[in-house]
């Protein structure tokens, strides 16, 4: 008999007599916040990312101060703000990547609750490597994104897509259980927020 | 089944070692105090959150009790998304299948994500026989392949360790098999990770197959989930070439929408935070993005055996938090080490006995490793009621010795208590000696418990050397209930309570 099989006939059998109707009670809402993106801001920022609010007019110049002086930066296809001298990925390698220090993406949803920002990696996001490798990630989050809490991300977001959840810069919890900064994945978490 | 640690004793022995390690008790109470109040924190943060529980817990239960159709269909959307998928009946068919998509690359080390699966499995070990390098890349992960240690807790396998050991371990070890540590590391907690990123990345640049696990895995839409903090399973999930996920069949999540309650209840009951840094999602191959060749194997080793238990079915919610270790009085003064699993602590206790059956003295030992106070399954975000599976497997473990040529000491006194209370006359007898014993005690004992009542110290003798080694017997009172109502007329002809002789 196959594993495959061997192991569904193990769970039939263990499962005999087994009441299936099960019902799954909804899970509680959070109570609304007036203030949605600016929950979302704080809470960005309580996991040690850097947060600024601005309007799309000054979006050009807030990435560009965001970046260090002579960064060398990617950029995914399709992003929607300039960046001069920005490398537009066309494929590159991990190599290749780990050379650079910076990436500008956007994001496909913000939860206002958890500081969480989703990428979705589409047009504007970039491949799932590029906003890992780079040390400094500027991530542009627009109002209209922001939304309470996480079954609203869940209901918006698409499974079939790969997504990343970042929820501040990389860190650990490692050593003797207390949240440190930094390890594998980008250490600074540079987010606009686009009122 | 998950393998024991190698010659690992009985439960109450290995405690005994852990006890007297003052150093491991420190960091220990340390750590654990530290996380309490993170998650205490973040949890009374949430308005409803035992709601959250229920919806957590009705999730996890509605895909166990109808696990064949879900796992059927998650076979048929993930392979439809180009994954393949692989089942495994136990963990040398899951290692076979992992060192053979190595080979079919020519790979010879993969990195990994941090896997409980992979390591109840022993794949590393199993890798290393076919030449395969395994390389861990959770910094507690590393600590304790570096320190050719064992793991001790779910979610920081090292915490055992404090930073100073850390430090020594990446000085003296992290030469040998790869970049060293800076010569001048010192224990800053950001230092050390700082010199984790160093030496792991060129493990990441280079490599071409991965594997990981997954905290969930959802059936309708063929999708995997990996919770994590340092980015290190981005990096395995995203850079190689081949990636390959280890799955236990209790990982399914019926919908997509179930992952809510879910994402919801993990980081605050595991890291104590609102949310964990890194929570990657995919289903299947993504052209031009990530691995290319995706794999799942879904992984049985043990889980139908609990999953026919009816009272230990619930232990396959698990979600791993690893928030009822924390919160243990004995998990906190032994450690992990003393259960000798990768599964310790109170849900150890539970799913090692539910996937490996019992019937050995070290498996038998782990459901009598708690005080049964219940914290566990207070702070447990699925609703494990753990010590009502103790307490089942207790009796499953007494029930195993029903038929020994010798019984055990206890089981001997069950005996005799059932022979005497199930005569009027034998029970009369034995409370005539005991009250006898009780006044030898009260006269010439010397054990005091506090308010004044006379006990008994330490008993010699098989088995009640052992109870009392650790516990004071009260004396018994000088008089029965029964003596005193057939003396006293129910207390209608004399108010003198013999036992203090005093008037009431």
């Amino acid at each position: 008999m196959s594993a495959r099989e061997e192991i569904l006939g193990r769970v039939r059998s263990a499962l005999e007599g087994v009441d299936r109707t099960g019902t799954v009670p909804p899970a509680p809402r959070v109570t609304p916040v007036a203030d949605l993106v600016g929950r979302f801001a704080e809470r960005v920022e309580d996991y040690r990312a850097v947060v600024e609010r601005c309007s799309e007019a000054d979006l050009a110049s807030r990435v560009a101060a965001a970046l260090p002086a002579g960064a060398r930066v990617v950029v995914p296809p399709g992003l929607g703000v300039e960046v001069p001298g920005a490398r537009v990925d066309d494929g590159l390698s991990a190599a290749e990547l780990d050379a650079l220090d910076a990436v500008v993406t956007e994001a496909v949803v913000g939860i206002a609750e958890t500081g969480t920002i989703v990428l979705d990696h589409g047009p504007g996001q970039g491949r799932r490597i590029i906003s890992l490798v780079p040390d400094r990630h500027v991530c542009i989050v627009r109002a209209a994104q922001v939304v309470a809490d996480v079954p609203d991300a869940i209901a918006v977001l698409d499974p079939a897509r790969p997504l990343t959840w970042i929820s501040g810069p990389s860190a650990t919890s490692d050593i003797e259980l207390n949240r440190v900064e930094g390890v594998h994945g980008p250490r600074v978490l540079h987010v606009l927020v686009v009122d | 089944m998950s393998a024991t640690f190698v010659g690992m004793p009985a439960f109450p022995s290995a405690a005994r070692a852990a006890l007297a390690d003052t150093q491991l008790r420190h960091n220990l109470a340390h750590a654990t105090g530290t996380i309490r109040d993170k998650r205490a924190r973040v949890v009374a943060e949430v308005e409803e959150w035992e709601d959250l529980r229920l919806a957590g817990a009705a999730v996890k239960q509605s895909a166990l009790v109808d696990l064949d159709r879900h796992l059927v269909r998650l076979e048929e959307t993930l392979t439809a998304n180009g994954a393949t998928v692989h089942w495994a009946r136990d963990a040398a068919e899951a290692n076979a299948i992992v060192a053979r998509i190595a080979r079919d690359h020519d790979a010879d080390e993969v990195v990994k994500v941090k896997s409980m699966a992979t390591q109840e499995i022993g794949l590393n070990e199993a890798l290393a026989e076919e030449g395969i390098l395994a390389w861990e890349t959770d910094l507690a992960e590393l600590i304790v392949q570096l320190g050719d240690d064992l793991p001790s807790h779910i979610l920081v396998p090292a915490i055992h360790r404090n930073r100073a050991e850390i430090r020594e371990i990446f000085l003296r070890e992290m030469a040998g098999v790869g970049r060293p540590a800076p010569a001048d590391l010192t224990d800053e907690p950001a230092v050390l990770a700082g010199a984790a990123r160093e030496h792991l990345r060129e493990k990441f640049l280079r490599a071409k197959v991965a594997v990981s696990g997954a905290n969930f895995a959802v059936a309708e839409t063929g999708t995997l989930v990996v919770v994590e903090s340092e980015g290190n399973g981005r990096m395995c999930l995203t850079l190689p070439e081949v990636l390959v996920s280890v799955v236990g069949i209790e990982k399914v999540v019926p919908t997509w929408e179930g992952l809510d309650p879910l994402l919801r209840l993990l980081p605050r009951s595991s890291t104590g935070e609102r949310m964990n840094p890194y929570t990657s999602t995919w289903s299947g191959v993504t052209p031009g993005d990530g691995p290319q060749e995706v794999h799942v194997v879904l992984l049985d080793n043990g889980r139908t055996r609990a999953l026919a238990d009816d009272v230990g079915r619930q232990a396959l919610r698990c979600i791993r938090c690893s928030a009822c270790l924390n919160v243990c009085p004995v998990y906190e003064r032994v450690g992990g080490h003393a259960y000798g699993s990768v599964y310790p602590g109170p849900i150890g206790a539970i799913l090692n006995p539910l996937m490996k059956g019992t019937g050995d003295p070290q498996t038998d030992s782990l459901p009598y490793a708690s005080s049964l106070c219940g914290a566990c399954f207070e702070v447990c975000p699925v609703r494990i009621d753990i010590p009502e599976v103790l307490v089942h497997l207790r009796a499953e473990v007494v029930d195993g010795h029903r038929g020994d040529r010798v019984p055990k000491a206890e089981a001997a006194a069950m005996a005799g208590a059932a022979w005497t209370l199930s005569d009027a006359r034998r029970l009369a007898w034995v409370e005539k000696a005991s009250g006898l014993a009780g006044r030898a005690l009260t006269r010439f004992g010397r054990t005091r418990l506090p308010g004044g009542r006379a006990a008994a110290g330490r008993i010699p003798g098989p088995g009640a050397a052992a109870w009392t080694g650790a516990r004071d017997l009260p004396a018994p009172p000088r008089e029965s209930f029964r003596a005193w109502w057939r003396r006293t007329d129910g207390g209608r002809t004399d108010h003198t309570d013999t036992e203090t002789g005093e008037g009431s």
